[in-house]
């Protein structure tokens, strides 16, 4: 597959967006100054930044509770994610979603669900729109391998796969359902395994190598969008942080090994991308090392514009409930 | 004007908004042969991409309308009130929140018709009526029309709303038929029930009787009674739940200082309990007698012929609760 030097840059680019962005939700979370659940997705920035350098601007996308990369990843304001995550009136959704439920609907993120495979049966059915209204946009359903069991996802496969939706999911395994391994709760070897019990491709993808997810998913693009309907790709991840901040706190049984974290965090898809980059001669460490320093710039005044934002009124507290409104009498 | 039966209502208000807007399409388990009945003859005219037959995946094809609607789809998903239980996660987790917690930026203009069977021995799994519960969760808006006239017009409202409508079509009122204009006899070129707006069905002066859905038909059949022993009822129906026309009831409870509300829905935390509240609160020093609720029991449906009558609120039941509050 050809690829492109600016494409290669921006995947590297989005890569170290989520990697700051998270760097600095641990930070503030840390300090108190962000209040609920967070879920970083540092470890896994390869499987959202690849799966969506493969998509168009109208492309949609919809994701779970570890929110923060996918927005990212296509292309949403990293200032609107910081704010929305403390709470404040200049956040994607106005301080009312909150770490679980970041969306940019300017940018096709049709919401991330903090019930996990909650979004996949609306992801199919905004590929059900594309195929009704004679569009070609595709969708791309981000979950992981806990949600993989929920009948949600059994459901919509069925679904996609009758109706020859332009649908992709995209299963993160990253190993674990908060505690759970998914070798004691997965009954095949391979999620992506299930595919063919739906009568449609699945795909095992290494999830840290961002270059790989992206070949992937535009082979499962072109699919789509030709009407040969959906794909499942399962992308092997790794959460290198707990499952949400502050978990340490309470969980007490250690559900994985000190030296299994240490061995995955050797497979830092940053790394590997950089890499890459490096060895087949595309950028120099100059070029990456400037990217790198103006992600990291953007997330600090994504910072700065989230302190500065102001919390929503009081009066906000009844807005948004209604598109067509209603008097209650 | 024309008697039209309340399922053939529905059918025509689902025609109509789909030739008016393409965007409209139906979707849900045997729509093609209109297993319900609301749906014949759609998929003859209307082809089968707008008229889509659906596995047996509640959650999942709640969840699809939802989806198709954010992206300019208005979805008219048919399912029944016992089926809701197995699409749960998506009615409330996406469907009641999903505006609300992006900050407005979704919009889901997706319609719910929601066929409520009960009193016809179909036990404990197919007779549920569950509005009360969609009423706890803010985010949905509620109707329950009680004839034919009220389910034409409030079904293309609906359809024609950007925020995500329930319609629970009555086991008791489905079965009723009642004059519905043609379109062409209303000035305004069609039939369009506004939400929040209560009718008043019967003006009277004695008690005021709120019927929800099938209620208010034991409501009328207890005027009817009442009438000959020279007791005056006023009956109301609220039409919609979410958006609730309080403002109409509080005023007839105003005139006859004492309500009866009657509600086939389980009586615990159910419409009746709300609008009995919500009239204690702000309608006290207009009664002159305690509220009365005459809802289902607090019980589980059975199936036998000689349990079953006993759960539900009856024309006997309503009369009896007016003549405690009258003396």
């Amino acid at each position: 597959m050809e690829l492109n030097k600016s494409l290669l840059l921006q995947i590297y680019r989005r890569m170290c967006l989520i990697r700051f962005f998270e760097e600095t939700v641990i930070k503030i979370h840390g300090s108190g100054e962000l209040i609920g659940p967070a879920h970083p997705y540092i470890g896994e920035e390869a499987v959202a930044v690849g799966a969506c350098a493969a998509l168009r601007s109208d492309d949609r996308i919809a994701g779970n509770h570890r929110s923060h990369g996918h927005p990212i990843a296509k292309g949403g304001s990293v200032k609107g994610a910081m704010a929305e995550l403390l709470g404040k009136s200049g956040g994607f959704c106005k301080g009312k979603g909150g770490s679980m439920h970041l969306a940019d609907f300017s940018v096709g993120i049709l919401g991330e669900s903090g019930i996990v495979a909650s979004s996949v049966p609306i992801a199919t059915g905004a590929a059900l729109a594309s195929k009704l209204s004679k569009k070609d946009f595709v969708s791309l359903v981000f979950f992981g391998d806990g949600a993989s069991n929920q009948g949600a996802c059994h459901e919509s496969m069925n679904m996609a796969s009758l109706w020859k939706l332009p649908v992709i999911f995209v299963c993160e395994n990253n190993g674990y359902a908060i505690t759970m391994s998914y070798k004691n709760s997965v009954s095949v070897e391979h999620i992506s395994d299930r595919a063919s019990a739906y009568g449609m491709p699945g795909v095992l993808v290494d999830g840290q190598d961002a270059i790989a997810v992206y070949e992937a998913t535009t082979e499962a693009v072109e699919r789509a969008r030709n009407g040969a309907g959906p794909t499942l790709i399962e992308a092997m991840t790794y959460r290198f942080e707990d499952h949400s901040l502050g978990l340490e706190k309470v969980n007490k049984n250690p559900y994985r090994s000190d030296e299994e974290v240490i061995e995955a965090r050797k497979r830092d898809p940053l790394k590997i991308h950089y890499n890459a980059l490096i060895s087949k001669t595309i950028a120099t460490r100059e070029e990456l090392e400037t990217i790198s320093d103006e992600a990291s710039e953007e997330i600090e005044k994504a910072l700065e514009f989230a302190r500065n934002s102001p919390y929503p009124e009081p009066d906000e507290l009844f807005q948004d409930m209604w598109a067509t409104p209603i008097s209650e009498n | 004007m024309p008697i039209t039966s309340y399922i053939k209502a529905i059918k025509d208000a689902t025609a109509e908004e789909m030739r008016r807007d393409e965007s409209v399409f139906t979707m849900g388990e045997d729509l093609r042969h209109s297993l319900y009945g609301a749906s014949a003859g759609l998929v003859q005219e209307f082809g089968e991409d707008r008229v889509i037959d659906t596995p047996l995946s509640e959650n999942g094809f709640f969840g699809a309308a939802l989806g198709a609607s954010l992206c300019g789809m208005r979805p008219i998903v048919e399912t029944v009130t016992s089926f809701l239980w197995v699409g749960m996660d998506q009615m409330i987790s996406q469907a009641a929140k999903m505006r609300y917690m992006f900050g407005g930026q979704a919009t889901l203009p997706v319609t719910f018709r929601i066929r409520m069977f009960y009193a016809r021995g179909a036990a404990a799994h197919h007779s549920d009526r569950n509005y009360p519960l969609f009423m706890n969760t803010p985010g949905l808006k509620i109707l329950c029309p009680s004839n034919a006239y009220d389910a034409k017009g409030l079904l293309k409202s609906a359809v024609r709303d950007d925020d995500v409508c329930m319609m629970f079509e009555d086991g008791i009122a489905i079965s009723s038929t009642t004059e519905v204009p043609n379109n062409e006899d209303i000035p305004s070129g069609e039939l369009l029930v506004p939400f929040g707006k209560a009718r008043v069905v019967l003006e009277g002066s004695d008690c005021t009787i709120v019927g929800i859905a099938g209620g208010v038909d034991h409501a009328l059949k207890a005027a009817e009674q009442m009438k000959a022993e020279g007791v005056s009822l006023e009956v109301i129906d609220p039409r919609t739940l979410v958006p609730l026309d309080m403002s109409t009831i509080l005023k007839s409870v105003e005139k006859t200082g004492r309500l009866v509300v009657v509600d086939p829905a389980h009586k615990v935390c159910s419409a009746a309990s709300e609008i009995a509240a919500t009239v204690a609160q702000e309608g006290f020093w207009s009664l002159q007698a305690p509220i009365m609720t005459v809802a289902s029991e607090q019980v589980n449906i059975p199936y036998s012929p000689a349990l079953e009558p006993l759960v539900y609120p009856t024309p006997a039941k309503v009369i009896d609760a007016v003549k405690k509050i009258l003396t």
